[in-house]
């Protein structure tokens, strides 16, 4: 009887058992891939062939550029939007906030498709030039209401007395707002920071799609270097995957210095 | 005395159409500890929001040594507030919460220049100056040290004290203080009221408090202000307050009393519970009035050596002295006496004149503005009311169509007449059923009498209250209706329209 006795730890097997085998073996083989040869032989040439073509190169850069200036771009317009939702005594904000939410509800591949037929109808698209721009665009139009949730949410939980504390104290709306209510809404701002920055350095569906395939990201040529049917195709792309997932690693290390510490509350905590 | 530090004039504040504030007008000198006292949602907090600035008047003016601040932002008045729930800055440790307020202060700077003429303009602290302020404010709540803490690491007293220490850091004319204590217990509570007492003696500059603490009230202010539905209801010193209640919510807010009916029967003399009593106030003679009788003054003695007896129905320890209750004819008398009484025996009372606070009766009777309808009812507080309409008319009767017959033969259609309606305390009779009654609504008060409870049925649109006498006791926000005999709704005609027919 003993060993049929159910314990709540029992209840994590499945996903233990999902972990081993969907996250923790496939990393595993990545990192056997990236250090091995053709033959099975260690090697560390997987790496130097990267970072010794140019075109690599640029193209990692370019993909961090991206997902910066997404991230930067989705931070602009989402957080007056979310501050204004939590903040203001809106009646309707509830249907506000949905209508910000909504598009998440769409399959991505097909909003992407959408996106790139409006850019179609405005011109933008055809004129060649501007499939960065394009890119950057589809980007924060997929990205911008995981942007905002986060936002809406910590800024929400502010107490509201601190901010009239600090008024109260002498600082005028705009000295509080950047000395306080800036500082307190940090954990949002990193969260949204990840589920931003992350994906759009990447999910080179956007990329594909509407930069006319002519904006190779990082994740596009991970894909290609699998797919080219080279006798190292997949030591070369595992090597990608690798550096890439240290560089996030060392990006979403450096944003999550910037959050309070002690602030358990804050979500995505003790994620990075 | 000192000149008036604060002043509200007319200051009225509503919400979503319910006045949380109404019409208030005070003023507060220079150097004070006043304290805004009165249970949850009588305006208190919003008064003192008002002062702040975080809320607006609807309407009145604030004045600041005589000038209108009634428009200002909170940033731009010399006034510093201690939140409930301390409202520190959690990124910033307690170095920085205290300093928030310094850095962003201006001061005038004189200069004199090489060719000795002087000139002023306004600066900044330097660091040094505002580390010399922190420490000297850590200093007064007694957390040296404690500059590089993280705030959130502190207890809830700790926060409190860095709280104050963030306010009074910046020199404020008048410090708020929205009931900074609420949150601590028992005792550490009592350390930080004299504490306070003592922080406003040193510094000297006006304290305004709001607490729902009647205790706390007392020993701490130099004024109380006691609130009630958005109005001041009495403004004295806490002996003043306690001793010479000016109503009998006052009375009863303010430590426990007993409430009696009584008769003014002579100079200087009231009767209530079935006798006559001597007394010191000087009151119109058959005038009906509040008798308020503190617990601890009343004296038990033997039974027939007192002034009036009774018959003790319960005794319960409360530490320093016993709680009895007597009863004595229909009323019953709370009693705080070191000497324990059994319950079952008797005894007697005395109280002695200087114990006797007389107030004039609050309501005598209830009176409303209603109208007549078609049924020769009268509608008035959400209700409609059966009535006898021929009252109005002195000899006149109702036909069977419903019109009013003069005596002089004149048919009269009342409806859509206005009128005064007026009705007895004990004409009212409250209905469990919300439905049963003619009007129903929520009871808001109860004050026990003596003999019997005055009850506060408020209805739920228009607030329209009915002040009821029974010898019920019904429980405070139980939801009932109210009914009222034909026979006893007094009406009459608004006098304008009396001339017109005349």
């Amino acid at each position: 009887m003993n060993a049929l006795k159910f314990s709540r730890k029992n209840l994590g097997i499945p996903y233990a058992v999902f972990l081993a085998v969907f996250v923790i073996l496939p990393l595993i083989l990545i990192v056997y891939y990236a250090f091995t040869d053709a033959n099975g032989a260690f090697t560390l040439s997987n790496f130097t062939n990267f970072f010794k073509s140019p075109t690599n190169v640029t193209i990692l850069i370019r993909s961090f550029g991206i997902a910066f200036l997404s991230t930067v771009l989705c931070l602009v317009i989402g957080y007056p939007v979310a501050y204004l939702l939590a903040r203001s005594n809106l009646k309707k904000s509830g249907v506000l906030l949905m209508l910000f939410v909504l598009p998440m509800w769409i399959n991505f591949v097909l909003r992407t498709a959408a996106m790139k037929e409006l850019l179609y109808f405005l011109g933008m698209y055809e004129s060649g030039k501007l499939h960065y721009l394009n890119t950057v665009i589809g980007m924060v139009y997929d990205y911008l209401p995981v942007t905002i949730l986060p936002l809406y949410t910590v800024i929400q939980k502010l107490d509201k007395n601190v901010l009239e504390a600090s008024s109260d104290l002498g600082a005028k709306p705009l000295y509080t707002f950047i000395n306080t209510t800036l500082p307190l809404s940090m954990p949002g701002i990193v969260s949204a920071i990840t589920m931003v920055f992350l994906p759009s350095t990447t999910s080179y569906v956007i990329s594909d799609t509407l930069g006319n395939s002519k904006v190779t990201i990082i994740g596009k040529l991970i894909e290609n270097k699998f797919n080219s049917g080279a006798a190292d195709s997949w030591q070369a792309g595992s090597a990608i995957a690798l550096v890439l997932l240290l560089l996030i690693f060392v990006t979403m290390f450096i944003s999550g210095k910037f959050q309070n510490d002690d602030d358990s509350s804050a979500r995505g905590n003790g994620l990075w | 005395m000192a000149e008036k530090i604060i002043e509200l004039v007319g200051v009225t504040k509503s919400y979503d159409g319910t006045t949380v504030v109404d019409d208030m007008t005070l003023y507060i000198r220079k150097g004070e500890f006043v304290t805004f006292l009165g249970p949850s949602g009588c305006g208190k907090t919003t008064t003192l929001r008002m002062i702040a600035g975080f809320e607006m008047p609807d309407s009145g003016k604030i004045l600041l040594s005589g000038k209108d601040i009634s428009d200002l932002p909170p940033y731009m008045r010399p006034v510093n507030t201690v939140f409930q729930r301390y409202a520190l800055f959690p990124h910033l440790n307690v170095y920085d919460n205290i300093a928030y307020g310094l850095k962003l202060k201006k001061v005038k700077v004189t200069y004199q220049n090489n060719s000795g003429k002087t000139f002023t303009r306004t600066e900044k602290l330097t660091k040094a100056e505002i580390s010399a302020k922190v420490k000297k404010a850590l200093k007064m709540v007694d957390l040296e040290g404690f500059e590089k803490r993280d705030v959130t690491t502190l207890s809830g007293g700790q926060q409190q004290r860095i709280a104050i220490a963030r306010a009074i850091v910046n020199e404020p004319q008048i410090l708020l203080l929205d009931e900074p204590l609420g949150a601590l217990d028992l005792k550490m509570r009592k350390d930080m009221q004299l504490e306070l007492k003592e922080m406003h003696k040193k510094l000297g500059i006006t304290f305004i408090y709001v607490t729902h603490d009647q205790e706390e009230a007392l020993t701490m202010s130099d004024t109380i202000v006691v609130m009630k539905d958005g109005a001041i209801q009495q403004i004295g010193t806490p002996t003043d307050i306690y001793n010479e209640p000016k109503s009998s919510f006052v009375a009863n807010f303010i430590g426990e009393s007993n409430i009696f009916s009584g008769t003014i029967v002579g100079n200087r003399k009231v009767r209530f519970l079935g006798k006559t009593f001597d007394m010191v106030d000087d009151f119109e003679l058959n005038e009906k009035v509040d008798v308020v009788v503190r617990p601890e003054d009343v004296f038990l003695v033997d039974e027939g050596l007192g002034q009036v007896d009774g018959l003790i129905t319960s005794c319960i320890f409360k530490g320093v002295h016993y709680e009895m209750a007597m009863a004595i004819g229909n009323n019953e008398i709370v009693i705080q006496d070191t000497v324990q009484r059994e319950a079952g025996t008797r005894a007697s009372v005395i109280i002695k004149p200087a114990d006797i606070h007389i107030m004039h009766k609050e309501f005598v009777s209830n009176v409303y503005d209603g109208i007549i309808t078609k049924r020769n009812t009268v509608k008035f507080a959400e209700g409609e009311f059966e009535c006898d309409v021929t009252q109005l008319y002195p000899g006149s009767y109702l036909d069977e169509e419903g019109y009013l017959v003069l005596k002089s033969g004149e048919k009269l259609d009342l409806t859509d007449e206005q009128v005064k309606v007026e009705i007895g305390l004990k004409d009212i009779e409250i209905i469990d059923n919300e439905d049963d009654g003619d009007s129903c609504g929520e009871i808001v008060s109860i004050i026990y009498k003596g003999d019997h409870y005055q009850i506060i049925v408020r209805t739920f649109e228009e607030e329209e209250d009915f002040v009821i006498d029974t010898e019920y006791a019904w429980n405070e926000f139980d939801k009932v209706s109210v009914k009222i005999a034909p026979e006893k709704i007094k009406l009459t005609l608004k006098v304008e329209n009396k001339n017109e027919r005349a």
